[in-house]
């Protein structure tokens, strides 16, 4: 499986899911300058958390308006498995490829922790490798995680399964909850927690190997 | 030209930035205030001197760019310069 | 343009004294136009030139064996094996943080990580020692809000994790906090970059933020005392964008891998100015600018305002004439503003020319040169007596419970959890974490990118022994951070310093600031641990009343394994408790002397601090590391405040296991718990492991007894207390969430 990490200006955690997903697919990933037009073939995209544009205006904003972010948009459209972490959900609710918006946290602080999460569907591409309701521990890592969308959207989420990872003790305000979620095509992940933190018995955990060998899995 | 631009978040969505104003408010003696919203003002300057155009233009960046219309509202100001 | 005159008031305004005024005419030949006096006083202010200190800075060893770079850069570089380099520094940025906390220490780390960048290491890793006035001082908990807020803005947003530190509460910080922070670099010990600016006719770059009016004046802010006018200084605090800081450090290492740097150097205090000299007398050139070339935020800057000006996030390089074009294109495609602003010369004068004027002409050599290198005298401060152990300060004979005196102690502020503080820093940002705040250990321990090798880093001083003992504490606080890091089983290899005291005008500051020098040079020798880059922070006092003298410590060492480390956590039920080290029960200027007998509370300290025998300290800590790398131990914590007490909770803390511990006769047990002696490690060694540990250590002559055994949910001291585990961690956990809450 080839995959892509997209790099935008100060997308700080870029080579840490380069490293992950090195180690657990066994290539190299491409990384992608953000004023790319076009995405190389590649079977799974990367967009990585870190701080793009300093956080300014909103989080994730001005990435989102990035001219590789249109060819996401349109490869996702046709299937390409796409996944967010951190600031790259935000970027993905941004680009409209994700409902909802992530605002400040609840408490107003920027949190770091290993966060207990639920994992709520695992009939996904991303979640295949996971236990029905498997509890994990994923790291977290943000000042903006506080998952937002109108009561409308969340019925949808909840009722087409699109919800995939829950807080246990949820550190944000998240509304239902919600660590992480799908598009209803299940091709494109967005969630706040790190999985590329997670996959180094030195890291403390090695929860979010399973969710890399979903996607090399389903890619296969 | 210039655009001032006030975004803030949509009633309904939760504000814990405007909750925390209000209640420090209220901690330091000013108990009128019964809620606080925070948001935010952009302002642009503008190299034109078609005011309908500039509206027409702020707007399209407002949906573009400077307010996620998931979570906030806008409003524009065009004011003309000397 | 106005021509200003040069008046006495205007000369007293720089922070120059006569004589030094008349040094700079005489080296002139005339007198300086205002944009020479802006510089002469920046460059022999105290912040810049060292002025009270530099000649008892020299006093201190700075070469080792893995030493490449020593104190006189912008970092210290030492060898961490396989061609690779750790490049590391510490700074205070104390006076602009209680102005404007946020930004102030903001621009402290931003600050920081720019020393240790400019010489061609991306940083691994920040640190920061903290130390806030009382809590019950009315500023205290915006200050600390504030200071934390903008440590992680900062950090957070540039990706770099913020691994540890310390951070204290004491009335005599009340009107004087002090933030330090320290940055730990990963480079090629080959491309070690040098800010010394060799050769004629070479172009010099700027590169980074536009130039504003930000924080002019601020390296004489630094060297001023506050008085009841600071809150008007507030103009002068500069504004930290951690943004492009980020695009400056991938700029740098792009255009670092390639061979245009001939030197380069970060524009920090006296911004322009002082690193324009700087590069230029290390390298023996003059250099020649023109100033309208410099990037500008506002309009209508003065040649004075643009070479004073704080304006953060900025380089100065010379780049090899004909590479010009990759240093442009580089810093360009990172969105960065870059301008070819000036050349080399063989004139030795720093020359800038404004609108086709020359608006300063100075030769550069007397601005290092000439630099006031002042003797301040100094009063040797007395000896106090030693607190001996007698009934009189028995708990039981003055009627405390053991009980009560566990819980003043853990939730006494500079012990209590600092939770509320570390989950607002990102500490795991670039995978290669291994530990930090959160395991609550005695260093915190990142792997080299790639490898199976880490490097272990910590911060320590202990306030109250220094100013009971300037050179004992002094000692000490090198000596903690050894023990911290053989803790972890890390070789300790070098330390960075930042020496944080009060007005060096008055007898006794100067004293405390020379004696712990003498003591840190001290432990220093002893122990094979040079200095290799530090900092001054002085006239830290307001209104006449100094800090206590805080010379903080940062050490850094070397696992070479990362499968033979420790922590203070992996005891198992059933593993022996072991004491190792020397324990007489010191308790004068212990935490317990402080809190529980009150001697805190007098003006001056009363008692001795423990002192450290170094020999004693090398040959544990060197039996410590054999340990580790033999797998003799589950579990290791150095003993500091609090005693053998402190250290058996804080393990069970960690471990989520109770303990059982029985005294010695030769020792009082309130001596025995809360003593404070030096050179001591608790480890938890299994069964099979007891009797060679224990024998082995005799033969070395290291004290080493047998005094517990872990397990169970109780923490129990035979004779005087047997608490609950879960309920003494949430007193620990719960001090500071609550003082911080609305």
């Amino acid at each position: 499986m080839q995959s892509a990490v997209i790099v935008f200006p100060a997308s700080n955690c870029d080579r840490d899911a380069a490293t992950a997903l090195e180690k657990i697919t066994g290539h190299k990933p491409l990384m992608v300058w953000h004023e790319e037009t076009t995405l190389p073939k590649v079977d799974f995209v990367v967009i990585p958390g870190g701080f793009s544009y300093g956080d300014y205006l909103r989080s994730g904003a001005i990435a989102a308006r990035s001219p590789i972010v249109r060819d996401i948009i349109k490869k996702a459209g046709n299937g390409l498995p796409v996944a967010g972490f951190c600031n790259g959900f935000q970027i993905l609710t941004e680009a409209g490829l994700l409902p909802g918006a992530l605002m400040r946290n609840k408490g107003l602080r920027f949190v770091c922790r290993p966060q207990k999460l639920q994992v709520v569907n695992k009939k996904t591409m991303f979640t295949s490798g996971y236990k029905d309701s498997e509890e994990i521990t994923i790291p977290i890592a943000h000042f903006d995680g506080n998952y937002y969308a109108d009561e409308d959207t969340l019925r949808k989420l909840r009722k087409s399964g699109q919800i995939l990872f829950k807080y246990i003790d949820n550190p944000n305000g998240s509304l239902n909850d919600i660590a992480g979620i799908c598009n209803k095509a299940g091709n494109v992940l967005g969630m706040m927690p790190h999985p590329e933190r997670a996959v180094d018995p030195l890291h403390g955990g090695t929860d979010g190997i399973a969710l890399f060998k979903s996607v090399l899995e389903a890619v296969r | 030209m210039k655009a001032i631009i006030h975004i803030g978040l949509k009633p309904g969505v939760l504000d814990p930035q405007g909750r925390t104003i209000a209640r420090s408010l209220a901690h330091m003696g000013f108990d009128s205030v019964t809620n606080a919203r925070q948001g935010k003002t952009i302002e642009l300057n503008l190299d034109t001197e078609d005011a309908e155009k500039a509206q027409l233009d702020v707007e399209k960046m407002c949906k573009q760019l400077l307010a996620n219309t998931v979570i906030e509202d806008y409003q524009i100001e065009i004011v003309e310069q000397d | 343009m106005i021509k200003i005159v040069i008046t006495p008031e205007l000369i007293a305004e720089h922070g120059l004294s006569e004589a030094e005024y008349e040094i700079i005419c005489t080296r002139l030949g005339r007198t300086p136009n205002i944009n020479e006096l802006g510089i002469f006083s920046v460059m022999w202010s105290e912040h810049c030139s060292y002025k009270s200190s530099r000649r008892h800075l020299k006093k201190m060893l700075t070469k080792g064996d893995r030493v490449i770079q020593g104190p006189g850069e912008n970092a210290g570089v030492i060898d961490i094996d396989d061609g690779d380099a750790i490049i590391f520094k510490m700074e205070s940025h104390n006076h602009p943080s209680y102005i404007e906390p946020y930004q102030g220490a903001a621009t402290g780390v931003g600050g920081i990580m720019r020393d240790v960048f400019t010489m061609g290491a991306r940083p691994i890793a920040n640190l920061n020692a903290l130390r806030f006035g009382d809590p019950s001082h009315p500023k205290t908990k915006s200050l600390v809000a504030g200071v934390v807020h903008g440590i992680g803005g900062y950090g957070n947003c540039v990706g770099v994790p913020t691994v540890g530190g310390e951070t204290n509460f004491h009335r005599g910080y009340n009107d004087n906090i002090l933030v330090n922070a320290m940055c730990v670099g990963l480079a090629k010990a080959d491309k070690v970059f040098y800010s010394a600016a060799e050769g004629v006719g070479n172009p010099i770059f700027y590169v980074g933020s536009k130039t504003g009016r930000d924080g002019i004046h601020g390296a004489t802010m630094a060297s001023a005392e506050f008085d009841d006018d600071s809150e008007q200084k507030r103009p002068t605090v500069q504004v930290g964008d951690p943004f492009t800081e980020k695009l400056l450090i991938e700029a740098c290492m792009e255009l670092m891998a390639t061979d245009a740097i001939i030197a380069i150097q970060d524009m920090g205090a006296a911004g322009l100015t002082s690193s324009s000299i700087e590069m230029a007398d290390k390298g023996g050139v003059g250099v020649k600018m023109n100033l309208d070339k410099v990037p500008q935020r506002e309009s209508n800057m003065t040649p004075y305002e643009m070479m004073l000006s704080e304006s953060q996030e900025r380089m100065l390089m010379v780049i090899q004439p004909g590479k010009e074009h990759i240093a442009i294109e580089i810093f360009e495609k990172w969105d960065l503003d870059v301008a070819e602003v000036g050349i080399t010369t063989d004139t030795g004068h720093l020359v800038l020319t404004h609108k086709g004027k020359t608006v300063c002409d100075i030769p550069i050599a007397p601005l290092g040169d000439d630099a006031p290198n002042l003797r301040r005298p100094y009063s040797k401060p007395k000896i106090l007596e030693t607190l001996n152990n007698d009934p009189v300060i028995d708990p039981i004979e003055r009627g405390t419970d053991y009980k009560d005196i566990i819980s003043i102690l853990i939730t006494s502020p500079d012990i209590a959890s600092k939770r509320w503080i570390w989950e607002q820093y990102d500490r795991s940002v670039m995978g290669d974490t291994v530990q930090c705040s959160n395991s609550g250990g005695d260093a915190a321990i990142v792997r080299i990118h790639g490898t199976n090798k880490a490097v272990a880093i910590t911060t320590d001083c202990t306030p109250r022994y220094v100013a009971a003992d300037a050179f004992e504490g002094g000692k000490q606080a090198v000596a903690e951070t050894y023990r911290n890091l053989c803790s972890v089983g890390a070789e300790p290899i070098a330390i960075t310093d930042c020496l944080n005291f009060g007005n060096p005008e008055r007898k006794d500051v100067m004293g405390q600031f020379v004696r712990s020098i003498e003591g840190i040079d001290a432990a220093c020798r002893a122990l094979d641990y040079p200095v290799v880059s530090g900092n001054v922070s002085l006239y830290n006092e307001t209104n006449g009343q100094a800090i206590p003298p805080t010379p903080c410590i940062g050490g850094v060492g070397l696992i070479k394994d990362l499968d033979r480390y420790a922590t203070l956590a992996g005891a198992k039920t059933g593993d022996h408790l072991v004491l190792l080290g020397n324990t007489d029960g010191w308790l004068g200027a212990s935490l317990y002397a402080h809190l529980i007998l009150g001697h805190d509370k007098s003006d001056a300290p009363i008692y001795a601090p423990p002192p450290v025998d170094l020999k004693a300290e090398k040959a544990v800590g060197t039996y410590i590391r054999r340990l580790i790398r033999d797998r003799r131990v589950n579990a290791v914590h150095d003993l500091s405040d609090g005693g053998l007490a402190l250290a058996a909770i804080e393990m069970a803390f960690a471990n989520r296991l109770g303990f059982e511990l029985k005294g010695s006769a030769d020792v009082p047990l309130y001596a025995w718990l809360f003593g404070e002696d030096q050179g001591r490690y608790l480890i938890a060694v299994e069964d099979n492991s007891l009797n060679p540990v224990i024998s082995t250590a005799r033969g070395l002559n290291i004290p080493a007894q047998r005094i517990g055994v872990v397990g169970g949910d109780r923490l129990i001291a035979t004779g005087a207390f047997d608490l609950s585990l879960h309920d003494t961690h949430m007193e620990y956990e719960n001090w500071l969430p609550n003082y911080m809450a609305d």
